[in-house]
């Protein structure tokens, strides 16, 4: 292909009447006619339909007939039939870079509906700017690249054992690195699971139980990732033990399963002052070691620390379950110890959690709505006791609670270590100090950088269910380039002139894909099969050093004077 | 044996598009089966999405796509599923597909012969609030863009068949069955609306300025009946105050669903920014009952829309709503919780937001498919918490909405799960270690 830069352009122009979508308001013929006076259009005709099998056909006879190397059909959206365009091209032996759409029905007869002369003229307009960039279009080549069928699964809990056994079981080979000595991540912690009621440790033995033994996973304990670099398909690792034992592998994804920590309500609430002021998960750890004395009456405090008005703003969602659930088996240990929940809004949403609300108001379980702005107070009372001074808003009046036993539900919080991590992988944190994934809506385990997922509460605050369901998808989303083998990449990347580069390092940091890092001489490099073409380094780069490959400046600015009317160089 | 390996996904919105495509990108043949004549589903219709504010069919639009391109997925629109025997990795599918009357093949989705069809019946789409033709597309960016003739409401005039320049239009088009072999199945159904209608005191189906959320968000959309404008149905005046009404027939033991339906909170939040923006001297009021702010960056958009955009949140259970007949206007009768008074406010539109239930076609889908249902209607999973998608047949899955209630990005998510365990699931059956 690299002699068709040498080639005089021979352009055809197909212009689509779109049924009478285009040619019941464009003159169609007209601007076939036009299309035949531009420079370097050799050929030119108008189609019912070009998009039908018949249309197609006529491109392919027309690149035979008169020898073209540019094509350009004038219709409709490229987003809908570009893809078909340039597959008939790519099979007439024209490289599919070298194809061009120009938009004549949603930029123009559909605009223009009732005004078919001047949407003539507009088609002409448009035409003459896709012959304007057809003329400097130049052939590209989609590179392949070969995908390590084996992941690295950073986390050893739920999530991250969920998905080691998933890719396991589909055949993949799994590097599941945990920091503790041991497996299990937060579960090894928690008591009973809702909404089942299942003991955690019969749960953890049971997915520990499948991961220790399957030929595919390699549990790495008491380690670090160290280093990450490379790309999808191909990231070398390296990973350190505690004693110093290092090890590096290649893995063609990587998953970041790393979960969440929990807030220590430090100075809240007489929390460290007062031994009767103790965490959630305190509680959930004394329940579980069956260490909980008899309280003659437990007040909760949920949203300790979360839903604040700044710093720490989200809703942890699993502190409201987490209280109802332990406030119920408080009541069936003890049932004469009456349980206070002091709530915000009571976080019950979902399939079974309004009815958890509704059981636990009828065993008896008080629950006092309280506002951010006039927050509880707990001060010390009478025989060690505890005074909890609450507004109860629904009543519209203060209440006084004495309490033995006061549980402050915190919320789930990022670790203070996952800083470096983020920074070794270059996926971003978001303000919520979580990670920060593609696209909130529909991208919501992937990272931006192609071929790292994330799941789990490392995403954000979830139950078990959740991050179950999370861990199984991030275990497809990474399962796909692994079962292709082979990917193509994008064509149209970023290019540097590292004669015009100053190693500024702007665009390093304005990638979202991690694409662009400086090279041994001090200037940028970009790796093309990370690069997704999105063409922000080359509209921020100080010195004009990158060009973006198939939206040129030249080619760019000869569309953009064609556009204005000026003759085309 | 088979050459490829199959799934059948049954249902085509959101949930079962990202299934088929994570299953069709790793080589799999996938099957979509979807009953109305375009994938998409609710996401769709829906004006803009919360908390990115993201225009929803723009982001959609690129998947609906990617289906149709995708040469592994083959999309089967306008069809059900009649009858499925056999067991994982052999299931047998029977599929009815209902005639279009449009040869697909040859049809452009040009849009002349709607543009002469004489019949104009309300648009499903817009939830009724709109009108389509009797041959239409259900919406523009429907894939696959094939029209459908509406055999209800079509008076065979041929009219349609006489413009078609493709000579798309088979009148004489009829049923059809299809037979699918397939390894696996995943049932992503989503959802349907409470009935509204239910709850009579709050006037909905009577009073015309009495909308439900969904035809509220067509209402929004620049793609809806008044192209965007927000405008009173009654008299197309521009509403200066609108009132949402939260839990209608949802976390209710009284004639309605006991479940929070987990997104009417963050879609009225993300509605009621949309009015002010359109709008920005009407004035919002949302009447909640337990605010539900409990995923990522909700509580945030939620302070946004109190703090930057002056929506007005009242905890209040409304009692009633009152039509002034002369001019359509509204009051609503509530009593505050916080202050403990009985009050009214006087306003143009009143936007219930309806429980989001399963569908009742789950109950069939069950049958067929031999699958538990809850005592809600939705699929049982085999294990909450530790197999969510799995169900009580070996080799069907579950996602999205038709499992549990849940918003977009915890069915997509899921739907991936789904998409993993159909793949480990087929894996593990080729080595013949299926547990």
């Amino acid at each position: 292909m690299e002699h068709a830069e040498e080639e005089v352009p021979r352009i055809g122009v197909f212009i689509c009447h779109c049924g009478i979508n285009i040619g019941g308001v464009v003159n169609v013929p007209e601007v076939v006619k036009y299309a035949m006076t531009l420079p370097n259009v050799v050929y030119s005709e108008d189609n019912l339909y070009t998009c039908s099998s018949e249309g197609l056909g006529k491109i392919k006879e027309g690149i035979g007939k008169y020898n073209l190397n540019r094509v350009i059909v004038a219709s409709c959206t490229p987003r809908t039939h570009e893809p078909l365009f340039r597959a008939t091209c790519e099979e007439a032996g024209v490289n599919k870079y070298l194809f061009e759409m120009a938009n004549i029905r949603e930029h123009c007869s559909w605009a223009h509906m009732h005004e078919p002369d001047k949407a003539t003229e507009k088609a002409k307009d448009i035409v003459r700017m896709a012959v304007a960039k057809a003329r400097l279009l130049k052939p590209q080549d989609e590179l392949e690249i070969e995908v390590t069928p084996s992941a690295l699964v950073i986390g050893g809990g739920i999530s991250g054992m969920t998905s080691a056994l998933c890719l396991a079981d589909q055949g993949f080979k799994v590097y599941l690195v945990e920091k503790e000595p041991e497996l299990g991540g937060m579960l090894r912690h928690l008591h009973k699971l809702y909404p089942t009621m299942l003991n955690a440790s019969e749960g953890l033995n049971k997915i520990v139980g499948g991961v220790k033994p399957n030929k595919n996973i390699e549990v790495w304990t008491s380690a670090v990732v160290k280093q990450v670099k490379g790309f999808i398909g191909n990231f070398d690792v390296s990973v350190q033990r505690g004693n110093g034992e290092t090890a590096n592998f290649r893995v063609g994804t990587i998953i970041v399963a790393t979960g969440a920590d929990v807030f220590e309500p430090v100075g809240m609430y007489g929390y460290k002052k007062y031994d009767n002021v103790i965490t959630q998960f305190k509680l959930e750890q004394l329940l579980k070691d069956s260490q909980l004395k008899k309280p003659e009456r437990v007040v909760m405090i949920q949203c300790t620390g979360a839903r604040e008005e700044k710093g720490r703003t989200y809703c942890s969602r699993i502190c409201c379950m987490e209280a109802l659930k332990n406030a119920l088996l408080v009541k069936e240990l003890y049932p004469e110890t009456d349980v206070y929940i002091l709530f915000r809004d009571l976080q019950t949403y979902g399939k079974d959690y309004e009815d958890w609300h509704r059981m636990a108001q009828d065993r008896g379980v008080k629950f006092i709505k309280y506002n951010l702005e006039k927050p509880p107070e707990v001060v010390a009372g009478h025989d060690g006791k505890l005074t909890i001074d609450v507004y109860h808003a629904l009543l519209g009046e203060q209440v006084q609670i004495e309490s033995d036993l006061v549980i402050l539900s915190t919320p789930l919080v990022q670790h203070e270590d996952v800083k470096e991590l983020s920074q070794i992988l270059k996926v971003p944190l978001g303000p919520d100090g979580f990670f920060f994934e593609a696209h909130v809506k529909l991208r919501p385990i992937d990272f931006a950088t192609d071929g790292i997922y994330v799941c789990g509460t490392a995403h954000s605050p979830k139950n078990m269910a959740e991050s179950v369901s999370q861990a199984l998808g991030v275990a497809s989303r990474a399962a796909i380039p692994m079962a292709v083998k082979r990917l193509r990449t994008e064509a149209i990347t970023a290019m540097v002139d590292e004669s015009l580069c100053s190693g500024c390092g702007t665009c390093v940091k304005i990638c979202p894909y991690g694409a662009i890092e400086k090279d041994e001489k001090g200037v940028a490099r970009v790796t093309a099969v990370v690069c997704k073409g999105c063409g922000t380094c080359g509209a921020s780069c100080p010195e004009k050093a990158i060009t973006m490959r198939h939206f040129t400046d030249e080619q760019v600015v000869a569309q953009a004077l064609a556009a204005l009317g000026r003759a085309v160089a | 044996m088979k050459a490829n390996q199959s799934v059948l996904v049954i249902g085509g919105g959101i949930a079962g598009i990202q299934a088929s495509l994570d299953l069709a990108n790793r080589g799999l043949k996938v099957y979509l089966v979807e009953k109305t004549p375009s994938i998409g589903g609710r996401m769709a219709q829906l004006d803009k999405t919360f908390p990115t504010m993201d225009c929803s069919i723009c982001i959609l639009a690129p998947k609906m796509i990617e289906c149709f391109r995708q040469p592994n997925l083959t999309i089967l629109t306008y069809s059900e599923v009649q009858e499925v025997s056999g067991s994982a990795g052999n299931f047998t599918v029977k599929i009815l597909k209902k005639p279009r009357f449009i040869n697909v093949e040859k049809c452009t989705g040009c849009g002349v012969c709607a543009q002469h069809c004489p019949v104009e019946v309300p648009n499903e789409f817009d939830m009724g609030i709109g009108v389509r033709k009797a041959i239409y597309v259900p919406f523009p960016q429907a894939v696959p863009l094939k029209y459908t003739i509406d055999e209800e409401h079509c008076l065979k005039c041929g009219l349609c068949q006489r413009m078609c320049q493709a000579e798309a239009v088979d009148l004489n088009q009829k049923p059809e069955v299809a037979h699918l072999n397939v390894d696996a199945i995943i049932v992503a159904t989503g959802f349907e609306l409470f009935d509204a209608q239910r709850r009579s005191e709050y006037g909905y189906g009577k009073y015309k300025n009495v909308l439900i959320s969904l035809e509220f968000e067509r209402l929004l959309s620049a793609s809806g009946p008044t192209g965007g404008h927000l405008l009173r149905l009654s008299d197309g005046r521009i509403p200066k105050r609108i009132a949402f009404i939260q839990c209608v027939g949802s976390r209710s033991l009284k004639g309605g669903v006991s479940f929070c339906s987990s997104a009417c909170c963050m879609y009225a939040t993300k509605e009621a920014i949309l009015i002010r923006e359109h709008i920005p001297e009407c004035e919002v009021y949302i009447f909640y009952n337990e605010l539900k702010v409990f995923g990522k960056g909700y509580q945030d958009f939620v302070t946004g829309a109190q703090t930057h955009w002056g929506v007005k949140y009242i905890r209040a259970l409304p009692g009633e709503v009152v039509q002034d007949s002369k001019t359509g206007d509204l009051t609503l009768w509530y009593e505050d919780t916080i202050e403990n008074v009985t009050r009214s406010i006087e306003v143009d539109v009143v936007v219930l937001c309806p429980a989001l239930i399963p569908r009742a076609a789950n109950k069939e889908v069950g049958v067929i498919l031999g699958l538990e249902l809850d005592e809600h209607g939705f699929f049982k999973p085999k294990d909450p918490l530790f197999a969510p998608v799995d169900t009580n047949v070996l080799g069907v899955f579950i996602c999205g909405y038709c499992q549990s209630p849940k918003d977009i990005p915890e069915s997509v998510a899921e739907a991936s799960a789904a998409a993993a365990r159909a793949a480990e699931v087929i894996a593990l059956s080729a080595s013949k270690e299926v547990h």
